[in-house]
């Protein structure tokens, strides 16, 4: 029997950091930064969360106190992703370096910074795993809701850590302000077509950049999720997989929608641990291939979204284009 | 003109990108009130001047001044604040929005944003000056006359009252024009100062107050349009005596070379682009194509050169001994082999033929590189090639080894119809040939073409002003909507007339 009440609340939890990344890649892309840093970024965002929370946990010994305890992993992690977002900023803006080289570099960067402090800190605990468990923080990042119960309702929507409903709270936000505001139509005329929102005065530079840089900061929440909430604190080396190329693909799935992303979010969060719960008995290799469904459907949503033509659905018209206006 | 302070005043504005000046030493009044022509050939610097007007560029010095004020226009926004608003040349439209999201685009409006609220200042503008707007409906869903009324209203919603207008009637219809011209005319009665930047004279007489004659980045004169004559600004803009007259060597033996029958192409999503034509193209005589923007003249000459499959229909190339061959369903290289040759200048003149960040000599080669021997490509010939293109039809470049992006467009479209030319063709299309020319390079383009029709060529040209058709092409054939509407002779045909064929099939009486 599938257990569905058991399933769900794994499939999200799969989801969320996927979620972070996809918002954050939205809000980036729409202003026309294809910010192939995403995974590196979201790596980054991860392990400064754990520095943060392992130097907290050092130096506060027994008593941790829960609000320190979210508060400086958060910074922590806001402010390495930002440094991250800041970085791409820096050479593809103003620079204008081509994006897709500096992206795939700030991929493979923030990796390597992540495995670096990583295995720095596995180093310096002297564990003999080679992991590091941030425990006693993790436990507040874990925290479910205070008025859920035990009942299968609860389990499957109020017991999850509250970086998870910010996920989701995000990404609806961003659809709306996308959507519905001045502000939303601006950025969205800066990654269109940045010459014409130029001529309507409005500051190309200043939109690209905040938009690349809060992209960033919302992405690397979903490493800070992923290390906190999903692997209740232990952080290893490469553990993150490749849920920040996925979070990419999802940018495409769900078409530049932060609200469609939600439920794709949780969709491809269920696909990739489907394996688990169908039962296939001791063979191993059914399992691999389930094991590929994720990667399969991005296939063939790629393969769809080609297909496509309406205009609405298309990406943003100057997407990994850098823009100068004197240019002739 | 009442006034005698000017509504804008620019004092010795000079501006230059890298080595070029674009603007030298120019000074400039605009009256409040008045329609206003800035007349010059391409890159004479009359949009660099405009811009700097409405903050897309900053002059290196010099000064503007508004209502007497001396001011600093940093940005485009700052030059709305000064009631400035700018149409420029190639629309500044997000495609993806509607009309009402383009023209609230970048304004500072207290509040929410409402689309609805904006719908109705829109509509009341509309009425004002006669437009036609649909704010719910997408640019991209839009005519190109359309579009560009959506960048007028725009401008008018921002408040603005002096409006700058880039080569307005470039992408227009004869009847577009006029409604264009007398919503001009509207503004102009309502206070509005209107500056239109244009090349072609008899719009400057149609429209304007003032002309004021910009050349290679200087100013050269003023006068009031009713004082002057298509001559003598032609000389101003020039710096030289030109005759105004297109050449039309009469045909000499002309012989069918292509019989297109019974013409059928629908485009790859299945819309009927040309129904049942059937023509003659002949060779020594330039058959001209006329017809409204995306009345299906790209497939017609696309079908010819192969590069468009047929649904029915025949495409016969006649040989000098009188032999025939089908075209349709040969092989595009096969079929330019034969001597059919297409030069084809798109909207923005890159996009079929040339490869902008390749220099001239290797788009030469894009023609000639099958031609090697061996493994190797032969790179000495294209490079003689384009020397000799460079000198015979006056390229402006630095040299062969520039690329052509680098180029402006009428240096660009000179390196694509002369490498065609330089394949000696049988049969040559082409479109829009002569598209954003100035005078200069534009009568060195007819000049080739009639060159080519003297040595037998088959020409078959393509071309949005209705003038020149007519006094260039011996035939013109006018479609509408992808049926031949008519076929009319040059000489004796009469422009309403054609303008009247291309919206409406049949249009009036045609002959042969």
């Amino acid at each position: 029997m599938f257990d569905i009440v058991s399933f769900i609340p794994r499939a999200i939890m799969q989801g969320i950091p996927l979620l972070f990344g996809c918002t954050g890649e939205t809000i980036s892309e729409k202003s026309g930064s294809l910010n192939l840093g995403i995974p590196g970024v979201m790596y980054v965002g991860g392990i400064c969360g754990v520095i943060g929370a392992f130097l907290y946990e050092q130096s506060a010994g027994g008593n941790v106190n829960g609000f320190l305890a979210v508060l400086i992993p958060l910074l922590a992690c806001l402010i390495g992703s930002l440094l991250m977002g800041l970085l791409f900023s820096l050479l593809t803006i103003t620079l204008r370096v081509n994006q897709n080289v500096v992206g795939l570099a700030m991929t493979t960067f923030g990796v390597g910074v992540g495995n670096f402090f990583g295995g720095s800190l596995i180093k310096l605990t002297g564990s003999d795993v080679p992991s590091i468990a941030l425990s006693a923080t993790s436990k507040y990042f874990s925290k479910g809701l205070p008025f859920g119960g035990s009942g299968a309702f609860s389990k499957m929507f109020l017991s999850y850590g509250f970086l998870a409903y910010v996920a989701v709270i995000i990404a609806f936000v961003t659809a709306y302000i996308l959507k519905r505001t001045r502000v939303g139509l601006q950025l969205r005329a800066v990654g269109e077509n940045p010459a014409t929102a130029d001529a309507a005065g409005i500051n190309i530079t200043k939109y690209k950049y905040l938009a690349t840089c809060i992209g960033c900061m919302v992405a690397g929440l979903g490493g800070l999720y992923y290390v906190m909430d999903y692997a209740s604190g232990v952080w290893s080396n490469d553990a993150f997989g490749d849920r920040g190329w996925l979070a990419i693909a999802l940018v495409i799935f769900t078409l530049w929608r932060p609200n469609i992303a939600v439920f794709a979010s949780f969709l491809f969060g269920g696909l990739y641990i489907l394996y688990l719960f169908i039962p296939t008995g001791g063979d191993m290799a059914v399992k691999e291939l389930y094991k590929m469904l994720p990667y399969l459907v991005t296939i063939i949503v790629l393969i769809f979204t080609g297909m496509r033509n309406k205009r609405e659905n298309q990406p943003p018209e100057s997407l990994g284009l850098p823009y100068f206006r004197e240019d002739r | 003109m009442g006034s005698n302070t000017p509504a804008v005043s620019m004092r010795n504005i000079t501006k230059t990108f890298g080595t070029i000046v674009a603007n030298d030493d120019v000074s400039l009044d605009i009256y409040k009130g008045e329609i206003l022509s800035l007349l010059g050939e391409n890159g004479s610097g009359k949009t660099t001047l405009m811009n700097m007007l409405s903050g897309i560029y900053f002059p290196d010095s010099g000064q503007i001044s508004i209502n007497g004020q001396p001011v600093t226009i940093a940005s485009p926004r700052e030059a709305f604040d000064h009631g400035i608003g700018m149409i420029h040349q190639h629309f500044k439209l997000v495609d993806v929005f509607t009309a009402a999201e383009n023209i609230v685009l970048g304004l500072k409006e207290e509040g929410r944003l409402d689309l609805t609220r904006a719908g109705e200042r829109i509509r009341k503008i509309c009425d004002t000056y006669g437009f036609d707007v649909d704010p719910k409906q997408k640019i991209y869903n839009m005519s190109v006359s359309q579009k560009q009324t959506v960048e007028i209203v725009k401008v008018l919603y921002r408040g603005a009252d002096i409006l700058i207008l880039d080569e307005p009637t470039a992408v227009l219809t004869p009847q577009e024009t006029d409604k264009l011209f007398a919503v001009l005319r509207n503004m102009k009665k309502d206070g509005k100062t209107v500056v239109i930047i244009t090349h072609k004279l008899h719009e400057v007489e149609a429209i304007s107050d003032r002309v004021v004659v910009l050349r290679k980045g200087r100013y050269i004169g003023e006068m009031k349009t009713s004082e002057t004559n298509a001559q003598e600004m032609t000389n101003m803009m020039v710096g030289r005596e030109v005759a105004l007259n297109i050449d039309r060597p009469a045909p000499v033996d002309p012989r069918p070379r292509i019989r297109v029958e019974n013409l059928t192409v629908r485009s790859s999503d299945n819309v009927l682009k040309l129904d049942d034509v059937t023509f003659t193209a002949k060779a020594g005589e330039i058959l001209g194509i006329a017809g409204i923007s995306g009345c299906g003249q790209k497939e017609l000459l696309e079908a010819i050169a192969g590069l468009q499959p047929v649904q029915s229909g025949s495409i016969r190339y006649i040989n000098d001994d009188g032999t025939e061959e089908n075209l349709v369903g040969k092989d595009p290289l096969k079929i330019a082999d034969m001597g059919v040759s297409l030069s084809f200048v798109p909207e923005d003149r890159l996009g079929m033929g040339l490869v902008g960040s390749m220099d001239l000599t290797d788009n030469m080669m894009l023609r000639s590189f099958r031609s090697g021997k061996g493994i190797f490509t032969d790179r000495k010939t294209p490079r003689k090639l384009a020397e000799k293109v460079v000198e015979e039809l006056e390229v402006n470049t630095p040299g062969v080894s520039t690329p052509v992006r680098r180029l402006s467009g009428g240096n660009v479209q000179k390196v694509l119809v002369g490498r065609e030319i330089a394949a000696s063709p049988t049969v040559l299309l082409s479109a829009y040939a002569v598209r954003g020319l100035d005078i200069n390079s534009s009568y060195t383009i007819y000049e080739l073409l009639n060159q080519q029709k003297k040595e037998g060529v088959a020409v078959v040209y393509v071309g949005e002003d209705l003038d020149v058709l007519l006094e260039l092409c011996d035939r013109i054939l006018v479609l509408c909507s992808g049926r031949v509407s008519g076929i009319v002779d040059g000489a004796s045909a009469d422009k309403n007339q054609v303008g009247m064929m291309m919206t409406r099939l049949g249009g009036g009486a045609s002959d042969e």
